[in-house]
């Protein structure tokens, strides 16, 4: 292949400030990239839409240098170059904020932004330069502060800053608004523009389509690591792009016919708990009430008490034996196997290490939460018994697996959740607790799941389910409270929920929700 | 002057604490660096032995004490790049790999060196001050302590403006508190890992070189005698800050003497049971520090011992 | 092009039991290399580490002596990293129990007391399973890692065994040698092969096998220990406890070492003196790797191990080589082990670097 000129253009039109040919990467049996191609022009918001899993941020992750591509070629500003490393990147005037992964917890603002840097600059220097750069585009953080003190918004600024001092021509955005309540992401949106009209293209990556046709002027839709389309998301409408996202009409859950909420079987009581570990939350003051036979949705912001409200109620963390009711029973004292033995299961959040073990059989797995009469009668495993437990779960749940022997780890995502789900769903339980239960699963395995959480609910059990996908809360729950800085707020009828209302209470504006709506 | 002998035998107290203290500063701090690295080497206790073994020889087949000094760190650093290439090439397990470095330094100081057991050496000079003569007796008794000692005393101030004032060691914590973050953000994590790895080797052969080439001087089996550990146990108790580490090492110092001075203080406890009181007082400063767990789980290197694969 | 590890889809099978061989292998290449630097004929001295002592019977059965410690203390090792419990005390959780029992011994012994050998073993099973509860309390109740105070609680066994065989328990008649007076006949293991030293102990190591084996695979008991040791975060959401599980292996690891200590107190040593184990307890670290962590894997390795041992008597012997040289050799094997283990999980792949295609 020849370079330098990697594209040929008609005299005095300025070549693309990034182009890609033919980008492929494999990750074991997944081609994650399939001969992808893109160009973004100069001064350009350019979204890379797609689902999860669609090869988005493998994508963004080779134009940065953090992973190399198995083929392809990269041109910036019309010549070929080899971004061998992020600093490579950096040096070209590439910047990224990153989704995950991107900040040191325990180092300083400035010693963050010192680092992304690679300049010799001294500290002092770079405090002042970084006060500067905030002021000018409305990004307010204090440089001497620790990250681990920093609200998740905060952290999103500290990295935009971070990119912003190194004067990008290319500033690439992995998913901003998934961690931002969405008065924030106005402001985001704001500053994105301006960059803009100063001449700075953005690679916006995401998959929420309204937003995309609010911001970008022009997307390259991805879909199973191939592009699919090229488009103009401002003449598009959302069905249109959810279209080419996932290639045909978009499929739905199916809602059971409404009934009539049972008996409570969940009560928390005014539950406050100390953070069990450092940069924890306290939880303060909770109160809830599931009933049988719904689903009550937990949204909010990660970090606000998350994971703290969920080990409370499954056990991991204890608290006085009133403070959790199950089906009228004080259990507030009880560990996780004795409340899952009075009919309570939990879905955590993360799959591999925690739902399951990686290095584990599926059979094996199935046991994690299973040891009975039956799977261990007198404490002795009984193999044959764990051994078509672990194929009933398959072939209930349609688990794609090589067969029971299968490790944990060999599982997509996608049916790892599966196996989970069905798991704790086949165990009957009166009341079920699921941690984002579609993260990062495709689009086939979470319409699955949700339908899967309906049936139960349908059945008459309590689901409650926290999530930050506003969007698949106000598809499934029955009803929606907020969590933030610890705090739950009342529910409210998701006939009632509105974005808006419920962006207000993750910002912490709880009388708001007595306010009559207007 | 009555108040004198008083006043000398405490400053000799102090100079054979702090001559007692050197193999650990020293040991403590290289394996200091590395755990802010991220990389928990438990072979210290094998490094000082190939240490101290191979000072040994260099300094008995020479005559030069100042090349033993250099062997034994060259040693020491050897072994930690096996220990590196284990751990962090091939990624293998830390816990089982710094055990392996320990056994296998147990085994080979003690061929090396068996030879040359009970081979005499003539020991470090002391640094040459002007004026030894003119100064009081409590000054001379400072002023007789070797170099390594010297070096040992600065070793806290150097790594903790290294650590905290240079950019490098800037990039050394953040490569300890998350390898991926700064993978991405384009820092070599290997290559720092390795740097803080050798460099620790080569403190602990220092360490171990201080002890059969200066403390006792001479060369016995298994001389560390536990020292190795000690130092490991050291940097838990002082919550990866150099300050408490330095603190730390000084107190074990104290503790090492009072076993030797039990007698003179009119004490007639077995020298069995005298020897128990460095293991035991480690215990005992292992648990009360680390009751505290949020405390250590704050300071802990958020990496540490975690092997690092970069993708691609 | 240039070679790069890469995550196998799953674990080969083939490795997992290739890696100890290939280790023992390097290993035996690394020693020839050394008994060549200190100047001997290689083969000769490979041969009279590894083969001598399997021809004759007196060898087997000094074999099955030496193994016996080495499989105890590993298994119990084992069942603790399973665990992810480090007990690297064994060694003095085995002092302990040579202690405890030969306390039992000397205080008890005498003519027609047929009870005194089994309480000695209890005894010094209870002595190293004490030993090791010490870390166990730290670990629960003050969070203080067990591989550091394991490991300095063995030195203070060990100094208290000196303190023990020097003074108050040392033998009058001894002529002030450091050690007690030998014991009674009925508080000794009674000899399996005629003429040799192979005693009973022998037996209640092999069958500790088994039993491990069914502990760790068969019940709920092992299950939980494997899911804290695997994956702490998914035995939390379980409901399997991280305090149990490290109560549970430290006891169980050290009772294995304290009766370790009283067989050979009561075996091939017949008193107590002031070194009980030439390094057993830590030897055994070894052998539950190259076992696998495996209960039969454990089996093999000891015997490997205890090989080691005793071909190094016989170089000591017939080559006047130093029994240091074992020592270096049993590091090899470890090192060279756990480089082979990461081809388990891992594979070398050759890469053509895309950007220079």
């Amino acid at each position: 292949m020849s370079s330098g000129v990697a594209v040929s253009l008609p005299r005095g039109v300025l070549p693309p400030r990034l182009s890609l040919f033919g980008i492929s990467k494999r990750y074991g049996a997944m081609l994650a990239n399939d001969a992808v191609a893109l160009n973004v022009a100069p001064g350009e918001i350019h979204a890379l839409l797609g689902e999860n899993g669609a090869g988005k941020s493998t994508l963004m992750k080779i134009v940065y240098g953090v992973i190399a591509p198995d083929a392809g070629e990269i041109a910036w500003e019309g010549e070929t170059v080899q971004v061998a490393d992020p600093n490579a990147a950096r040096a070209l005037g590439i910047g990224m904020v990153f989704q995950h992964f991107s900040l040191f917890e325990t180092l300083t603002v400035a010693e963050n932004i010192a680092l992304g840097l690679g300049s010799r600059q001294g500290l002092a220097a770079l405090t002042a330069e970084i006060r500067r750069t905030a002021a000018q585009y409305g990004l307010a953080v204090e440089p001497g502060r620790h990250v681990h003190h920093l609200s998740v918004g905060e952290r999103q600024r500290v990295e935009i800053l971070r990119c912003l001092l190194q004067r990008p021509k290319l500033l690439i955005m992995d998913e901003p608004t998934s961690v931002l309540m969405p008065q924030e992401a106005d402001g985001l949106f704001v500053m994105l523009r301006r960059l803009a009209a100063e001449g700075c293209s953005v690679l916006y990556i995401s998959h929420k389509l309204e937003e995309i046709r609010a911001l970008c002027t022009a997307a390259t839709v991805l879909r199973a690591g191939r592009v699919v389309a090229r488009c103009d998301p401002r003449v598009e409408t959302a069905e249109s792009l959810a279209e080419m996202m996932m290639g045909g009409a978009l499929a739905r859950t199916h809602r059971p016919p409404a009934h009539a909420a049972g008996a409570p079987c969940l009560v928390v009581n005014r539950l406050t708990l100390p953070a069990g570990e450092p940069f924890g939350t306290t939880l303060r003051g909770i109160a809830l009430e599931l009933r049988a036979g719904e689903i009550l949705g937990i949204a909010g912001v990660a970090g606000n008490g998350q994971k703290e409200l969920l080990a409370a109620l499954a056990g991991e963390r204890r608290s006085a034996p009133g403070a959790v009711l199950l089906e009228g029973r004080p259990v507030g004292a009880l560990g996780p196997a004795a409340r899952r033995a009075r009919g309570l299961a939990f879905i955590p959040e993360e799959r591999l290490g925690r739902g399951a073990v990686a290095e584990y059989s599926l059979a094996e797995n199935a046991l994690l939460t299973r040891v009975d009469g039956v799977t261990a009668p007198r404490g002795l495993l009984d193999m044959r018994a764990v051994n078509a437990l672990a194929a009933r779960l398959i072939a209930r749940f349609g688990v794609r697996c090589s067969g029971i022997a299968a490790q944990g780890r060999s599982l997509s995502g996608g049916n790892m959740q599966k196996f989970i789900v069905g798991r704790e769903i086949d165990a009957g339980p009166r009341v079920l607790l699921a941690a984002h239960p579609t993260w990062g699963v495709d689009i086939g395995a979470a319409l699955a799941i949700r339908q899967d959480l309906m049936d139960l609910a349908a059945a008459g059990a309590g689901v409650l389910v926290v999530s930050e996908d506003l969007d698949e809360l106000l598809e499934i729950a029955d009803r929606i409270a907020v969590l933030s800085g610890g705090r739950l707020s009342p529910p409210m009828p998701v006939a009632e929920a509105t974005v808006e209302r419920i962006g207000l209470l993750m910002g912490g504006a709880e009388r708001m929700v007595h306010a009559p709506a207007a | 002057m009555p108040g004198m002998p008083d006043a000398f035998a405490l400053v000799a107290l102090l100079v054979a604490t702090l001559r007692a203290a050197t193999p650990l500063l020293l040991a403590g701090f290289g394996e200091l660096v590395a755990e802010r690295a991220g990389v928990l080497n438990l072979g210290v206790e094998g490094m000082m032995l190939v240490g101290a073994a191979a000072g040994f020889i260099a300094t008995a087949s020479t005559g030069n004490p100042l090349l033993g000094l250099a062997v034994a760190a060259l040693a020491g650093a050897l072994m930690a790049l096996l220990f590196g290439v284990l751990t962090l090439t091939l990624r293998a397990n830390q816990v089982a790999c710094g055990l392996a470095l320990t056994i296998f330094g147990v085994g080979l100081s003690a061929l090396i060196g068996l030879p040359w057991q009970g081979t005499p050496i003539t020991g470090l000079a002391t640094v040459i001050w002007p004026n030894l003569d003119a100064a009081g007796p409590l000054a001379q008794q400072f002023m007789l302590l070797d170099p390594v000692v010297w070096l040992a005393l600065a070793t806290p101030a150097l790594v903790g403006a290294f650590l905290y004032r240079t950019r490098r060691g800037l990039v050394v914590r953040a490569v300890g508190e998350s390898h991926d973050v700064a993978h991405a953000l384009g820092y070599s994590v290997l290559r720092v890992r390795y740097a803080a790895v050798v460099f620790g080797g080569a403190m602990a052969g220092l360490a171990g070189a201080y002890l059969s080439l200066v403390y006792t001087p001479m060369w016995t089996e298994n001389m560390v005698a536990g020292r190795g550990w000690i130092a490991l146990a050291l940097v838990v108790f002082s919550a990866w800050k150099p300050a408490w580490l330095a603190l730390g090492a000084v107190l074990f110092g104290l503790v090492t003497i009072a076993q030797f001075h039990a007698g003179a203080f009119g004490l007639d406890v077995s020298p069995h049971l005298l020897s128990m009181l460095p293991y035991l007082a480690t215990v005992v400063v292992l648990v009360l520090i680390s009751r505290d767990a949020t405390r250590l789980k704050l300071n802990a290197p958020a990496a540490l011992g975690k092997p690092f694969g970069a993708a691609g | 092009m240039r070679l790069r590890l890469e995550a196998r889809p799953a674990p080969s099978r083939a490795m997992l039991w290739l890696s100890p061989l290939l280790a023992a292998l390097l290993a035996a290449v690394g020693g020839g290399v050394v008994f060549a630097l200190l100047g001997h004929d290689p083969l000769v001295a490979l041969g009279t580490l590894f083969l001598a002592p399997l021809s004759t019977l007196d060898g087997l059965t000094e074999l099955g002596l030496k193994a016996t410690p080495l499989l105890l203390c590993a298994i119990g090792i084992a069942v603790g990293v399973r665990a992810n419990v480090w007990n690297i005390g064994a060694e003095g959780q085995l002092t302990m129990g040579a202690i405890a029992g030969g306390g039992i011994a000397l205080a008890f012994g005498g003519e027609g007391r047929w009870w005194v050998l089994p309480l000695m073993l209890l005894a010094g099973a209870a002595g190293g399973a004490a030993w090791a509860a010490m870390p166990a309390l730290l670990k629960t109740r003050f969070n203080a890692h067990e591989i550091l105070t394991t490991l300095m609680l063995s030195y203070v066994a060990i100094q208290l065994l000196g303190w023990l065989v020097h003074g108050p328990w040392i033998d009058p008649e001894g002529f002030n040698f450091p050690q007690t007076r030998m014991f009674d006949d009925d508080a000794l293991l009674p000899v399996l092969v005629e003429g040799s030293r192979l005693n009973a102990g022998f037996l209640l190591a092999l069958l500790a096998v088994p039993l491990a084996w069914l502990l760790l695979s068969r019940t709920v008991t092992g299950f939980r220990l494997r899911t804290v040791g695997q994956a702490p975060e998914a035995a939390r959401y379980a409901g399997f406890s991280a305090t149990g599980a490290v109560w549970f292996s430290l006891v169980l690891s050290g009772a294995l070492a304290g009766l370790a200590g009283v067989l050979e107190a009561a075996g091939p040593v017949g008193q107590l003196q002031p070194v009980m184990s030439p390094g057993y307890g830590f030897a055994a670290i070894i052998v539950a790797f190259m076992g696998r962590l495996h209960p039969f894997g454990i089996l093999g390795a000891s015997f490997l191990m205890a090989l080691l041992y005793l071909g190094g008597e016989q170089l000591q012997v017939s080559l006047q080589l130093p029994i240091a040289v074992i020592g270096t050799i049993q590091g090899m094997l470890l090192f060279f082990l756990l480089g082979a283990d990461v081809f388990i999980d891992q594979r070398l792949v050759v890469v053509r670097d895309a950007r220079h295609a």
